[in-house]
């Protein structure tokens, strides 16, 4: 049941602008197995549809580069042709994007476009299509399927979009779904009701998922493990309680001091990581993160950390074991002084 | 003491980004190798019709009827026609004409479009007015309107010039009109509103400067518009009276003997498509200069 | 569906009663006297004025009009003068020839241009774009009469393969019908054609950067089938628009161009009705003209409807 499904390997890639190559994903790894649900978790600009996009090789292939190997059923995705990619696409591994109205083409059916992937995929007849997407729309809780599935797109509200993006999704069985801030267009009741969806199904078809956030709480709900980027890095990897009991880089750290509490002193400031994330052409040199980070030392500014194994997690930083001791030291002298 | 200090120093940063704007538009404008050329061509174009008659010897109306219809020669770089005119004068004198008769429009349905679109855009009344007028006159290919007002006032360069002013005005109004309309729903002209500041100060001081880059566009290329259409009337015959060189009398002209005269067809043709080709370019680096995001005509 | 067409229907009639106006006054705001432009300069006096009494010249102007549009009410755009037939008579004698010639070029301007507009878009940057692009802004620098008349030097004077001048009507045969309108066509379609693919090529950019491509994309979807019936129809609005905003000048061009080929269709008619000073038959043309231009609009509108589901009228 652990199996690997997919294994990202030191992924780089570049694009070439006008002037100058960028470098928006610089050395990232990890891995999706079956059943589980990754977070890639970081703020924008950190490379993480970058990432995703290219698992399905999304990107505009003329001016993008790729290093590192993308590994899928025995297979480097960055190395296949272009038909076969097609093959795999909306078939063995399916995408849902961020925003539902403008990711469905509005002068087709919510029908035909799910059963465009079908006829396509799995060979079936018209007849046959229509009635495995009724199928689908029943499975991701539309109601009353037969008659919505002539409908259009701007006929449905936001959560029924994002639902038959799911339907349309799923629709050819896929095992891995990359899902890509799937609830951030939505309001916060819709919101919940996709990520239950997102769970019950996989746990049906026992897919492998990703889902791409900067909302942590979302992680929290139901992620089983944790990737944190930043600046086009993985810089933190652990399952999701420890990755809220005991973060263990700095960024991860500062992102959860950001999040705002319901108890507590409400005259107290909101925290927030003090400066700004440099843009690509701006990368520092040393580790990424040392201009904003409390803990920073002299050998952070010069030197750039290699991802490290920690036990199960992963850790990209010098001084993460000598912060974890300073920060238990604190919480022992504040119960003490209680 | 310190306000006033303060004021100058307010006045004296504005003029500072003012002109750091100014070098940026400039610095653009000389990157954007559409605008450039265009107003190459057209420079080319306006110093030829401006400087040339003073160079060359022969008129435009002289007649020479031994030299007819002969091809292109040393004396004669374009040929002449068919009452043995020297082409190549005639064309530079149609440039004149060309061109002050496009410039005049353009000028004209500036000013008349701007104010009926301006006050469309404010006053209701006059909107529902003004466009009812101005979809009636649209109604009509412009060609054909230009020929039935022709055929109402006769033919003479200042007719025309009015005629072209009607067939062009709704088109120009109708641009201002929309751009002011969302110019208008923004809240800082309500925040006007609130401060008392009266109609006209409204319209002139604040909705004006806003529009003036799409005006300027649009003008460029109803220059453009009206060279076609002029020579078009005056190849029917309804336009500029011979025999005053204008390019569409030359092609004229030239149409009678097309089988033996090919320079008298080649020559004003070659003239009228570079310098509404130069409009155009010029146009368009215009457009993406001053107004990038607009999806106007052409 | 039927309750907006005919809502549509009835917000024309203070459009075309501005028409009927400017028509009305473009005709008799003339200086001169029709009737001795009628009678020429050898008329005398009393006949001018006999005629004068007989054409209702001398009615008061608001009247003069509404009789007019009385008679058009009742289907009676009145007589020419010079060709002593009905103008609505003549009119439809002289449409056969010019509806052609619309049509060809309105088809030939729509079969290039949109391929080469998607190409362009597909291809955004490389040298075919480029190409494609220069050579549209040529091609709505050079008004359809001058290409005419360049044709005809191509074609007629050295190349020799077109006929020039003249026409064939339908009943002659189809292919000569054709080839007689083959230069007037390419004339009139070439300024529209570039027109529209200029227009193709920005909307296809402008679909083809959207989310619901790349979703489609992430379906598999092959890239052909992405361009043909993804894009395309999300992209054929703007398209649609310029087609009916420029099909009003290809008809004002039609005229033009007649004259170059020879054409004996409206333009013509117009046109030779002006120097006559036929007004009868110039106010009847030019306002079946207008007439006809806007109802095109209309039916464009309609065909929005078609194309989009989202402006689709009685949606649920």
């Amino acid at each position: 049941m652990n199996e690997t499904l997919l294994e990202i390997v030191n992924l780089k890639v570049h694009f070439d602008t006008e002037d100058k190559r960028v470098t928006a994903v610089d050395d990232v790894s990890f891995t999706v197995n079956n059943g589980e649900i990754v977070g890639v978790v970081g703020e924008s600009g950190c490379g993480k549809s970058v990432t995703s996009e290219s698992i399905l090789r999304l990107l505009d292939e003329k001016h993008t580069n790729y290093e590192g190997e993308i590994r899928f059923n025995g297979r480097n995705l960055l190395s296949l042709s272009p038909k076969k990619m097609r093959e795999i696409r909306g078939n063995d591994i399916a995408m849902i994007f961020q925003d539902p109205m403008s990711s469905l083409n509005p002068v087709y059916t919510v029908g035909n476009q799910i059963q465009e992937a079908l006829m396509l995929h799995q060979n079936l007849s018209k007849a046959e299509a229509r009635m495995k997407a009724i199928e689908m729309l029943k499975l991701t809780g539309i109601p009353a399927p037969e008659k919505r599935i002539d409908e259009f797109p701007h006929q449905l509200s936001g959560g029924m979009r994002q639902r038959v993006m799911i339907a349309m999704a799923l629709s050819c069985n896929p095992s891995l779904l990359i899902a890509d801030e799937p609830t951030t267009a939505l309001d916060v009741t819709t919101q919940s009701q996709i990520l239950d969806l997102i769970k019950s199904l996989k746990d049906e078809f026992n897919m492998g998922t990703i889902i791409i956030t900067h909302d942590l709480g979302i992680v929290a709900e139901i992620c089983s493990k944790v990737v944190v980027m930043y600046l086009g890095q993985v810089i933190e990897e652990a399952d999701v309680s420890s990755i809220f009991e005991t973060p263990l880089h700095p960024y991860t750290q500062g992102l959860l001091k950001s999040i705002p509490h319901m108890e507590g002193n409400r005259n107290e400031k909101l925290y927030v990581i003090k400066g700004k994330v440099p843009t690509l052409n701006q990368v520092p040199p040393g580790c990424r993160f040392a201009p904003r980070c409390e803990f920073a030392t002299e050998k952070c500014k010069v030197s750039a950390p290699i991802l490290e194994s920690y036990g199960e997690r992963k850790i990209r930083c010098w001084n993460f074991k000598e912060i974890q001791e300073s920060s238990i030291q604190v919480n022992r002298g504040e119960t003490l002084n209680a | 003491m310190t306000r006033e200090l303060h004021v100058k120093e307010l006045t004296s940063i504005k003029k500072e980004m003012k002109d750091k704007h100014r070098s940026l538009m400039v610095k653009k404008f000389r990157s954007n190798k559409l605008a450039l050329t265009g107003a190459i061509i057209l420079t080319i174009i306006i110093i030829s019709a401006i400087f040339f008659p003073l160079f060359i010897s022969s008129s435009p109306y002289e007649l020479d009827t031994v030299n007819r219809l002969q091809a292109p020669s040393p004396e004669h770089i374009f040929g002449t026609d068919n009452y043995g005119r020297d082409l190549l004068s005639r064309v530079i004198y149609g440039a004149r004409v060309s061109l002050v008769v496009g410039f005049s429009v353009a000028l004209l349905t500036a000013l008349l479009g701007t104010i009926m679109g301006l006050y469309s855009a404010y006053y209701k009344r006059i909107d529902g007015l003004l466009m009812r007028i101005s979809d009636g006159l649209m109604a009509f290919p412009a060609i054909l309107l230009a020929i039935a007002i022709m055929a109402s006032l006769g033919a003479n360069t200042t007719n025309v010039i009015i005629a072209l002013t009607i067939v062009f005005s709704p088109l120009v109004a109708r641009t201002i009109r929309s751009a002011s309309l969302v110019i208008k729903e923004q809240t800082y002209i309500e925040a006007l509103k609130a401060q008392g500041a009266s109609t006209s100060r409204i319209i002139w001081s604040n909705i004006f400067p806003n529009i003036i880059s799409p005006l300027i566009v649009q003008a460029t290329f109803i220059f453009a518009d009206s060279i076609i259409v002029e020579a078009a009337l005056s190849f029917l015959g309804a336009g500029i009276p011979a025999p005053a060189p204008s390019w569409g009398n030359l092609l004229y002209d030239g149409k009678t003997v097309i089988f033996n005269a090919w320079w008298m067809t080649l020559f004003p043709g070659l003239a009228i498509m570079l310098t509404v080709f130069g409009l155009n370019l010029f146009g368009d680096g215009l457009r993406d200069l001053l107004d990038p995001h607009s999806k106007s005509k052409k | 569906m039927l309750n907006f067409i005919i809502k549509r229907l009835f917000s024309l009639i203070p459009v075309l009663f501005i028409v009927s106006v400017v028509v009305f006054l473009l005709v008799h705001i003339t200086p001169g006297d029709p009737a001795s432009v009628i009678l020429g300069p050898e008329a005398n006096p009393e006949e001018v004025a006999e005629l004068r009494e007989e054409l209702g010249l001398n009615r008061p102007i608001l009247e003069q009009y509404f009789v007019w549009i009385g008679d058009i009410v009742r289907g009676d755009l009145g007589t020419s003068l010079f060709m002593k037939q009905p103008v609505l008579t003549a009119f439809f004698e002289h449409l056969g020839p010019t509806l052609s010639l619309a049509i060809m070029a309105q088809t030939f301007a729509i079969i290039i241009a949109l391929p080469l507009g998607v190409l362009s878009a597909k291809f955004r940057g490389s040298f075919l774009d480029q190409t494609f692009m220069g050579l549209s802004l040529v091609g709505i620098s050079v008004p359809s009469f001058l290409l005419g008349l360049f044709l005809i030097l191509l074609f007629g004077v050295e190349l020799r393969i077109f006929p020039v001048a003249g026409y064939k009507p339908l009943s002659v045969g189809f292919a000569e019908h054709i080839r007689y309108l083959i230069l007037p066509a390419i004339a009139l379609g070439a300024m529209q054609a570039a027109l529209i693919s200029r227009m193709t090529r920005s909307s296809m950019l402008d679909v083809l950067s959207s989310n619901y491509i790349k979703t489609a994309r992430a379906k598999g979807v092959k890239e052909l089938i992405i361009t043909v019936k993804h894009s395309l129809r999300n992209a054929f609005i703007p398209i649609l628009t310029i087609i009916g905003q420029t099909f009003g000048s290809l008809v004002a061009g039609a005229a033009v161009v007649e004259t170059v080929f020879n054409i004996p269709g409206i333009g013509q008619l117009i046109i030779n009705s002006v120097e006559r000073r036929d007004f009868e038959v110039i106010q009847g043309s030019v306002l079946l003209i207008a007439t006809s231009y806007v109802l095109i609009n209309l039916i464009i509108d309609l065909l929005y409807g078609f194309v989009d589901p989202r402006l689709r009228v009685g949606k649920k």
